[in-house]
């Protein structure tokens, strides 16, 4: 038994070196297929990059949707903190920051410039307020305008400040750039299925006499099939490492003028790469888009190819 | 082993292979088809090898009903039958040992064991020291050998040939025809399409003579007919058989 699974074993493995033999044995050809595959790829991955680096520069856009309330003026403070434990605790809530009037007035004389002309006052007139910042998920404008509601409602509230024009604009500019990003993905990958099925298929017409002699004798589609789907796979894969290349010599162009641009603003940002994490899942797409191309391509193509006497 | 029942073969192209054959081949015979080209020789093998299914009738090998077998099933059932064909079939860009240790390697023999067996096989057809050569650095005799070893690598009971000595001298020819006869001493089923009535009379084994897509004749030679009768009881099984 163990020596038909080594045998087993040996076959994929004598498939999968004669699949990268015959690449090979044809550089050029080989090459002109990685780069068509690398561009297609690099193009989604690249900007699903600068995507990732626009919301990181801007603080993954967390602070857009932040919001204040504000309380009416004698509100305990103690009453205050009561109503931001229980916010605390609502799964749609990321965080919630307390400012008494004190620290208000503070901050206020010291941003606003009037600092000697506050301290002639006799009582505080600010009040004390909460910054509540929602959840990524909890973001949209129906999810915000529930929040407002929900501190509306208690009696100490004096007014919940919040835009929530700006965050209906705000969701619909994201939802733009995700389904952007999305057809950019889903039209290259069909790009690269293309590409691949295509030099399959090719490849099998090459082939053609060898798949009729094997399958004469015997072969099973699977058997003919295997080297095929490891080709697929090779192209999937080595496209997705030139893309990766791609994408890091784009970086690195761009970091440049980023870093330039961060520092006149008295920034020090830098462009990320794709990183472990984003190589893994580029190299893990090409493959398996790879695989599917090859595997599609066979499927059609191979049954057509019966042995002739 | 093999039974035809009122078979008939029309190809895409309205040509009609065969029209109405019934024959039956038991296990161990040695049997000729011939007739003249176009009289459905290939067609017979070509039904057997399940490289075509019938339009009409039964084609039964090995107890498997062609006309009927699943498309996940006929890579076993080829696996059960060796093949050699006029012109060979081999892969020119594979040496001789890859393309006899073919039928082993897409059923997932061991490797050692396809080494032992391609040795074996190529010295039975007298290659044995040319496993490196290329096809095409081979006669054609050699060559012919060369798809002999292929075929019977799987030691299968049934051996089919088209016209394996079409392209050979008559020397060489009959030095393949021997190759054949070796397998059936050992019990192989050999079946072997040919025009060569000389082949056919040097042997003198059973012959069915087609015709126009029909049976002409069903003939038992002497060296066959010697054979049969002391295996009386499957004679019954044989209908419309002529003894010489």
């Amino acid at each position: 038994m163990s020596g038909a699974v080594s045998s087993y074993g040996t076959r994929h493995l004598q498939a999968l070196f004669g699949s990268l033999g015959r690449l090979a044995r044809a550089p050029l050809a080989t090459l002109l297929t990685l780069m068509v595959i690398g561009v297609a790829l690099a193009l989604p991955a690249g900007l699903a990059l600068v995507v990732a680096n626009l919301r990181a520069a801007t603080g993954d856009l967390g602070s857009a949707v932040d919001f204040t309330v504000h309380f009416k003026i004698g509100t305990p403070i103690e009453r205050v903190q009561q109503i931001a434990t229980g916010a605390r605790a609502r799964s749609e809530i990321q965080s919630v920051t307390v400012t008494t009037a004190d620290q208000a007035l503070e901050e206020f004389k010291t941003t606003s410039g009037f600092g000697d002309a506050l301290a002639a006052l006799k009582d505080n007139p600010l009040p004390h307020h909460l910054t509540v910042r929602p959840t990524r998920a909890a973001s949209g404008p129906a999810e915000v305008e529930s929040l407002r509601r929900y501190f509306t409602a208690f009696p100490e509230v004096e007014i919940v400040q919040l835009d929530l024009d700006w965050v209906r604009r705000l969701h619909s500019l994201l939802e733009v750039i995700r389904r952007t990003l999305w057809v950019v993905i889903a039209v290259l990958g069909l790009g690269v299925l293309a590409v691949i099925g295509n030099t399959i298929r090719l490849e099998i017409q090459q082939r053609r006499p060898e798949i009729e002699v094997t399958k004469l004798v015997g072969g099973s589609n699977a058997f003919v099939r295997r080297p095929f789907l490891y080709t697929g796979l090779f192209y999937g894969l080595g496209g997705a490492l030139l893309a990766a290349l791609i994408v890091f010599g784009g970086m690195t162009y761009l970091d440049q003028a980023v870093r330039e641009l961060s520092a006149q603003y008295g920034g020090s940002f830098r462009m990320a790469g794709l990183g472990p994490r984003g190589l893994g899942i580029l190299a893990g797409v090409g493959a398996a888009l790879g695989w599917f191309g090859a595997l599609i391509s066979t499927g059609r193509h191979l049954r057509q190819i019966e042995p002739r006497a | 082993m093999i039974s035809f029942d009122n078979v008939a073969k029309r190809y895409p192209n309205g040509r009609e292979g065969l029209a109405g054959v019934s024959f039956a081949i038991q296990p161990g015979e040695f049997v000729f088809l011939t007739g003249r080209s176009g009289a459905g020789k290939s067609s017979v093998l070509k039904l057997i090898a399940l490289l075509e299914r019938p339009t009409r009738g039964t084609v039964t090998v090995n107890g498997h009903n062609t006309g009927k077998l699943k498309a996940s099933r006929i890579p076993a059932y080829r696996r059960a039958i060796g093949v050699v064909f006029q012109d060979h079939k081999l892969l020119v860009d594979r040496p001789v040992y890859d393309n006899v240790a073919l039928p082993l390697v897409v059923a997932g023999t061991p490797f050692k064991e396809v080494d032992r067996r391609v040795r074996a096989a190529l010295d039975q057809v007298g290659l044995l020291g040319r496993e490196r050569s290329l096809p095409l650095e081979l006669s054609v005799g050699e060559q012919q050998r060369v798809g002999i070893a292929r075929a019977v690598i799987s030691k299968p009971q049934l051996l089919i040939a088209d016209e394996p000595t079409g392209n050979l001298d008559p020397a060489l020819a009959v030095e393949v025809m021997l190759v054949f006869k070796r397998f059936q001493e050992v019990g192989v089923t050999v079946i072997i399409a040919s025009h060569d009535p000389h082949l056919v009379e040097t042997f003198g084994e059973r012959e069915i003579v087609l015709d126009g897509g029909r049976i002409g004749s069903d003939t038992l030679h002497a060296a066959a007919a010697a054979r049969m009768t002391a295996q009386a009881p499957r004679l019954a099984d044989l209908p419309n058989i002529r003894l010489e």
